[in-house]
């Protein structure tokens, strides 16, 4: 993984002197709360409904038992014994005092982490496939890109005013394990035929208010070219997007209201100007960082483990396990390991301090030092051998962390909602646990497969609910909790926005209602059929009237 | 209001002229875009050096074929939050623009690098506040991630010239 040279150390210790001195600004009043927000917003600090939250950057999601064992300790000293995983690939620490948090960033710094850009309208944290690196299906590791990317965008002059935040994720698989459709900017590695690498752009993809799925502006920009082209994208978009209205303001706005055609115009205009010049990647650098993520030192190994199928077949909860959170892996005998944080005991995406040390003792032992938070608040150990899953297993669920719901409908992605969130209309952990409950039985899970299921407590949508097969989004009816059903959404490769479904449902209904949903998927699904492949076959009619029946009888 | 510039607080020898006022033949004055376009030739025949404010919505491909007769842009910050004037500056250099490109209006100290990075030369600030004070913001870092107006050759360049350097002994 990417190590800090000295330049890369000297500026992070440079943000956490910054910083430090516009805390003191802060406190002593010379800076006003007005004039401080977008400050420590880009340092990470957001104010919440109880407290400040700090929202600490994990590029691309690759971290190391180090790093891990850091946040640890800061979740024990500056937290209340937890964190939290986002769909950025973050950690988040709630209740930091504000005269604490350069300390904060001055321990992060130790172990070269930041919290540089988490938040604010800017370029956010860069986030890439949580397999890179290790599966069969990439034509890259997209986390070269993505350093290359976060050290280009990281404070960047021109860019950090903008209209609104800026996300951008890549990939470089056709299978899409970041979303990448729907962020202002993505980017698919490709290879021409010549051979040559180079990047499929996409524009104007985001969820919030207004879900859009990105468009291709370019379907191949060179590798060298790929800083001058990104630079061309947000110029035209920092001169050009709206501020009149936050609502507005991000690139998708500016994408639907120009048009494609145009957009592409201006930025290919843009782009002519400043492709030949100090913009260019250079190849050395490409190179440096490519060094970085070399693979690790796998053994020679056959592809199937003796040891390891006997022990699927000895042990079923074992094999329900892998046959859950393990992924094939590109090295013959090792296999990627997915760690679910949708646990019976915490919210979705929380882990403990405790059980974060007992990860990073386990990464070392079995993942060659190396962690992975993927945008389904999960994590991962990349590279395990085959021959050592059992005992990472057992190892695993002594710390509370072999749950086998990868993909599952517990597996839910949920936003932190009322309960810590200042914008949100409504709780989300509690739907999410009460769901959790209804469906604990894993043969029932695993009888209904791949269920993506994904909670937002208010518009803003940052528990992806738009993308979920099944979606539940909060809102406020006269001041009570109730929720509104999206159905048929994805953010994989057969990316779709959910359509709602009818009339929200109050707390107390909301989970019979989503029952009703999977039962009648059960009782009309073709063989092999996933939830959202029956959705897509029978349309909407058939879920409408199992949730609104009485419409059905007004209508006879 | 002070103008800072070069580091250091200097006299400011640029008028801001009214819209419905006179203009004046001794030229140092500063137009708004509209009047610009109205009295191009005018002011051009008539005055000594001239300069045009833009507001955060006027983008400057508005005055692209104007750029050789001005001698000062100011690009106004509505709030410090609004960014396009970043763009803009940059815009304007990579365009050609030689003279000064001033920002006015409301800009914090902690924005001085940003400004100087994008090709800005100086800015309005309060009373009362001292080049000491916006110099700390410019010092912070000592080398930048990318290319921008003020340099060609960020963090990525001076690894190679350290390598090379390296290499050499």
């Amino acid at each position: 993984m990417y190590r800090y040279d000295e330049f890369d150390r000297k500026f992070v210790n440079d943000r956490v002197a910054e910083f430090r001195g516009q805390v003191v600004r802060r406190m002593s009043g010379e800076l006003s709360e007005e004039e401080f927000r977008p400050l420590r917003l880009m340092n990470g600090l957001y104010l919440q409904l109880h407290a400040y939250m700090l929202r600490v950057a994990i590029p691309y999601g690759t971290f190391s038992a180090a790093q891990m064992r850091k946040l640890a300790h800061i979740a024990r000293t500056y937290d209340r014994g937890y964190g939290h995983f986002t769909t950025r690939q973050n950690i988040q620490f709630n209740w930091p005092k504000l005269e604490d948090v350069p300390n904060l960033l001055a321990e992060l710094a130790d172990v070269e982490m930041h919290a540089i850009q988490t938040s604010g309208n800017c370029i956010r944290n860069v986030t890439a496939d949580p397999y890179a690196g290790a599966v069969a299906d990439e034509i890259d590791d997209s986390r070269i890109w993505a350093e290359i990317v976060r050290q280009w965008s990281t404070l960047h002059p021109e860019f950090t005013f903008l209209g609104r935040k800026f996300k951008i994720a890549v990939s470089a698989s056709d299978y899409d394990r970041a979303v990448v459709r729907f962020h202002d900017i993505g980017l698919f590695i490709k290879k021409n035929d010549a051979g040559e690498t180079g990047f499929e752009v996409w524009i104007g993809g985001g969820l919030g208010r207004t879900p859009m799925i990105g468009k291709i502006s370019n379907e191949f920009v060179p590798a060298e070219d790929l800083l001058s082209y990104l630079e061309a994208v947000l110029r035209v978009y920092n001169m050009n997007g709206r501020r009149d209205n936050k609502y507005k303001a991000r690139i998708k706005i500016l994408v639907h209201e120009t048009g494609l055609d145009e957009m592409r115009a201006q930025i290919d205009a843009e782009w002519a100007a400043i492709k030949d010049s100090a913009l260019k990647v250079p190849e050395y650098e490409i190179e440096r960082i490519r060094a970085y993520f070399a693979p690790p030192p796998f053994e020679t190994l056959g592809a199937v483990d003796r040891g390891f199928e006997t022990k699927k077949f000895e042990n079923s909860e074992f094999a329900r396990w892998v046959s859950g959170n393990v992924v094939a892996h590109k090295q013959a005998g090792y296999a990627i390991v997915n760690i679910s944080l949708k646990t019976d005991d915490l919210p979705p995406g929380d882990i403990t301090a405790d059980q974060m040390v007992d990860l990073a003792d386990l990464a070392e032992i079995y993942s060659f030092d190396e962690i992975r938070a993927t945008h389904e608040q999960n994590l991962v150990f990349a590279h395990v051998k085959q021959s050592e899953l059992f005992e990472l297993w057992r190892e695993l669920g002594e710390t509370g962390l072999a749950m086998p719901n990868i993909g599952k409908v517990t597996d839910m992605i949920v936003c932190p909602g009322l309960d810590y969130c200042g914008l949100a209309n409504t709780r989300s952990i509690p739907v999410a646990q009460r769901i959790s409950k209804r469906y604990a039985d894993l043969d029932q899970q695993f009888d209904l497969g791949e269920l993506k299921l994904k909670i937002s407590g208010c518009i803003n949508a940052c528990g992806h609910h738009h993308v979920g097969h099944i979606g539940l989004l909060g809102v406020d009816r006269r001041g009570e909790e109730f929720y509104q059903i999206t159905l048929g959404g994805s953010g994989a490769e057969d990316a779709a926005i959910g359509s709602i479904i009818g009339p929200a449902f109050s707390s107390a209904d909301i989970v019979d209602a989503v029952e009703e949903l999977i039962s009648l998927y059960v009782e009309i699904r073709n063989q092999g059929e996933r939830f959202l492949d029956t959705y897509r076959r029978v349309g909407a009619a058939p879920f409408k009237s199992r949730l609104y029946p009485e419409k059905l009888d007004a209508a006879a | 209001m002070p103008l800072l510039k070069g580091g250091k607080i200097v006299e400011d020898a640029w008028t801001l002229l009214a819209d419905d006022l006179e203009l004046s033949k001794a030229g140092f004055v500063v137009v708004s875009l509209d009047r610009f376009i109205r009295d191009r030739d005018s002011l051009v025949a008539c005055s000594g050096p001239i300069g045009v404010r833009l507001t955060s919505a006027q983008s400057p491909q508005l005055i692209a074929d104007a750029l050789d007769v001005l001698l000062l842009i100011e690009l106004e910050f509505p709030a410090f939050t609004d960014g396009r004037s970043y763009s803009y500056a940059q815009l304007l250099r990579r365009l050609g623009f030689a003279g000064e490109i001033r920002a006015v209006g409301n800009v914090l100290r902690d924005q001085y690098l940003n400004l100087k990075r994008c090709g800005f030369d100086a800015l309005e600030i309060k009373e009362g506040e001292t080049a000491e004070d916006w110099g700390i913001a410019t010092d912070a870092f000592s080398a930048p991630y990318q290319v921008a107006y003020d340099t060609e050759k960020p963090i990525m360049f001076l690894r190679e010239q350290r390598l090379a350097a390296q290499a050499k002994i």
